[in-house]
C-alpha cells in the first residue's frame, strides 16, 4: 500500500515585514521612529521659520558640532561618566550594606530609617556645598554628591526586597535548620534580587543626575571639566549648539545607563520572575 | 497507575467505631496541647492524641477548626501554650536525638521560583550538608519516585500546580522522613489531579511504611486516605471524634463507589453537622 501522498504544505505565506512583528525589533524600531520624526520636525521648523542658531539650533548644527567639539565634549563626557559610575558603584555597595544592617532587627530598621529617608529629601544642591568645602579632592566630593542621590532607590528596594520573602518557604527553611548563613544566601539575597535590580535602574539615572547637579555647584574647570561645566560654559558664550550637543550627551548616557541596568535585570532574572518573563 | 485486576474489592465491612488500639511503637503524643493567642483568641482546646508508627491520620473540619495550628505544633513552628508534644517520646525540638526524621508539606508547594526542580528537591539535603554526590543520587531516586525525572532541570513556574505539588513532595520525601506533615496539601488542586495525587500518596504510604497526618477540609478525601479521621470544630478550635476507616490497603479508585465509603462519609458528614450545631462546654 502506497501512503498517501503527502499534501506538500507551502511554506507558510509569511508578510514580507514579519520581522517588524517580533516585539524585541518593535522594542527599537518604534521609538526610533518616533525619535526621526521629532528630529526631521525639529530641523523642519527651524529651517522653516529661520530660527537664528543662538536661540533654537538645528539638529543637524548640534551633530555638526558635536564633531567638531569632539576633543573637549568627549573628554568632558569621560570626566562626568567617571563621576557618575563611581558614584553609582558607591551607592550600590553602601545600600546594600545598609539594607542587610536594617534586616538584623526591625530596631535597627526603626531607629535609622528615617534618616535614610532624611538624606533623601534634602535637596542635593543644598548639601553639595558644604560637602566640597569639607572635602578637599573635587572628584572625590562630586562623586559624594552623586552617591548620596543614588543612595536612597537602592536601600528602600533592597530591604524591602530582603524582607519579601514567603512566610512558607521561611518556615520551610526554620524547619530544616537553616543556620542564619543559609538563609541570607539560599533564600534572602535570591528574594531581593528583583527588587535590588529595580533599585539599580532608578539609582544608575539619580547617580547621573547626581553628578551634573555636582558639577554644576563644584563648577570646576581645566581638565577636570564635566558636561555640566561645558553646558555652563556654553551658556556664558552663547555658544548654544555646543550647549545642545553636552545636553545630548547626557541624555545619551542617562538612556544607556538604564538600558543596562535593564539588560542586568532581564540576564538575571528572565525565567522565573513574573517581572522578567515574556508576556506571549 | 494501572490497576491490578487479580485484586478485587474487599468484602463489605461495618464501620468501627472503637478506641484506638493500644499504640505499639507510639510516634506522635500530643497531651493536652493547647494554643490561646496573647489577645484571648482560643484557637484550640486541648487536644489528647496518640499516633503509633504507620498510622494515616487525617486532622479533618471546617476553616477555622485549628487542624493547621495543630499540625504545626507537631511540627515545632508554633508553641503549644500549654501541654506537651512528644515525637518518638521525646520533645519536639529533640526529634533528631531519636535517630527519626520528620517533613512537612506546605499548602502551597513553597519553592524556590529561582532554582530548578532539581536544586528545590535538594534543598533539604544542602542545609543538612550531605555531600554532593549522594545528595544527587538521592534526588534522582525521589523525582524518579514521583514521576518528575523529565522534568528535573526545569524551573518551577513551567510546571501544572498539580506538578508543582509532587515537586514539594519530592522534596519532603528525599531526607526520608519517618513522619510527613501535610497541610492541605492538595486543597487548590482540581479534583482530577487531587484523586492522582491522592492515590499515589497511599502507595508511597506503604512502600516507605510512613506515619502521616494530613489535614483536609475534604470529607472524600479523609475517608479514602486515612486509617483514622480525628474531627475537628472551629470556634473554639477542639477535637471532638474520632472514626477509624477499616478499610484494607492497597485502595483502589472503585473503593470510592462502594458503599462502605458512602457509609464512612455520612457518619463524618453526621459528625461534622453536630459538632457545628452544639456549643462547646466551657
Amino acid at each position: 500500500m502506497s501512503p498517501a501522498p503527502l499534501h506538500k504544505v507551502a511554506p507558510t505565506q509569511k508578510p514580507p515585514v514579519a520581522w517588524l512583528h517580533r516585539p524585541e525589533v518593535q522594542r527599537v524600531v518604534y521609538p526610533l521612529l518616533v525619535g526621526l520624526f521629532l528630529l526631521a520636525l525639529w530641523q523642519g521648523l527651524v529651517t522653516g521659520l529661520e530660527l537664528p542658531p543662538y536661540l533654537v539650533p538645528s539638529p543637524g548644527l548640534m551633530l555638526q558640532t558635536l564633531i567638531k567639539d569632539w576633543a573637549t565634549l568627549g573628554l568632558a563626557l569621560w570626566v562626568t561618566l567617571k563621576i557618575t559610575l563611581f558614584a553609582f558603584a558607591l551607592a550600590v555597595v553602601v545600600g546594600v550594606l545598609i539594607s542587610f544592617l536594617f534586616v538584623q532587627s526591625r530596631l535597627i530598621e526603626t531607629a535609622l530609617f528615617p534618616y535614610a529617608v532624611l538624606l533623601q529629601v534634602t535637596p542635593i544642591v543644598a548639601v553639595a556645598p558644604l560637602i566640597i568645602i569639607w572635602v578637599r579632592d573635587a572628584t572625590l566630593s562630586m562623586v559624594i554628591c552623586a552617591a548620596l542621590v543614588a543612595l536612597f532607590p537602592i536601600i528602600s528596594n533592597t530591604t524591602l526586597g530582603l524582607r519579601s520573602i514567603e512566610p512558607d518557604l521561611q518556615n520551610y527553611f526554620r524547619l530544616n535548620h537553616a543556620t542564619r548563613w543559609q538563609s541570607l544566601v539560599r533564600l534572602r539575597i535570591p528574594s531581593a534580587l528583583p527588587y535590588f535590580f529595580g533599585g539599580l535602574r532608578i539609582s544608575s539615572g539619580l547617580a547621573l543626575i547626581g553628578a551634573v547637579v555636582a558639577e554644576f555647584v563644584a563648577g570646576t574647570g581645566g581638565t577636570g571639566a564635566g558636561l555640566a561645566y561645558q553646558i555652563l560654559q556654553a551658556g556664558f558664550q552663547l555658544n548654544i549648539p555646543r550647549m545642545f550637543a553636552a545636553l545630548l550627551l547626557i541624555s545619551l548616557t542617562g538612556v544607556a545607563l538604564f538600558a543596562l541596568m535593564a539588560w542586568l535585570s532581564r540576564r538575571a532574572l528572565s525565567g522565573w520572575h513574573a517581572s522578567e518573563t515574556s508576556h506571549e | 497507575m494501572k490497576p491490578d485486576p487479580s485484586r478485587l474489592p474487599s468484602a463489605p465491612r461495618p464501620p468501627v467505631l472503637e478506641p484506638a488500639p493500644v499504640p505499639e511503637v507510639p510516634a506522635v503524643d500530643i497531651l493536652s496541647a493547647e494554643k490561646i493567642y496573647p489577645n484571648g483568641t482560643r484557637a484550640l482546646l486541648p487536644v489528647d492524641l496518640s499516633l503509633r508508627e504507620g498510622e494515616f491520620v487525617t486532622l479533618l473540619g471546617p476553616s477555622g477548626c485549628g487542624k493547621s495550628t495543630l499540625l504545626k505544633m507537631v511540627a515545632g513552628l508554633l508553641e503549644p501554650s500549654d501541654g506537651r508534644l512528644l515525637l518518638w517520646r521525646k520533645p519536639v525540638a529533640e526529634l533528631a536525638q531519636t535517630g527519626r526524621r520528620m517533613a512537612f508539606v506546605f499548602q502551597s508547594p513553597t519553592l524556590m521560583p529561582w532554582a530548578s526542580v532539581r536544586s528545590n528537591v535538594r534543598l533539604p539535603l544542602d542545609l543538612a550538608g550531605v555531600p554532593r554526590a549522594e545528595a544527587e543520587a538521592r534526588v534522582s531516586e525521589v523525582l524518579a519516585l514521583v514521576g518528575l525525572s523529565k522534568f528535573d532541570r526545569a524551573l518551577p513556574r513551567a510546571l501544572s500546580g498539580g506538578m508543582q505539588m509532587r515537586v514539594s513532595i519530592a522534596r519532603g520525601l528525599v531526607t526520608e522522613p519517618d513522619l510527613l506533615l501535610m497541610d492541605e496539601p492538595f486543597g487548590a488542586l482540581d479534583e482530577i489531579t487531587r484523586h492522582k495525587l491522592d492515590a499515589d500518596l497511599l502507595e508511597l504510604w506503604r512502600k516507605k511504611k510512613l506515619t502521616v497526618i494530613f489535614v483536609t477540609h475534604s470529607i472524600h478525601e479523609a475517608v479514602f486516605l486515612s486509617s483514622r479521621v480525628v474531627m475537628m470544630a472551629a470556634r473554639p478550635g477542639r477535637v471532638v471524634e474520632q472514626f477509624f476507616i477499616d478499610e484494607p490497603h492497597p485502595r483502589q479508585a472503585d473503593f470510592m463507589v462502594s458503599p462502605q465509603f458512602s457509609q464512612y462519609a455520612r457518619q463524618l458528614q453526621d459528625s461534622l453537622l453536630r459538632a457545628s450545631a452544639e456549643e462547646p462546654s466551657p
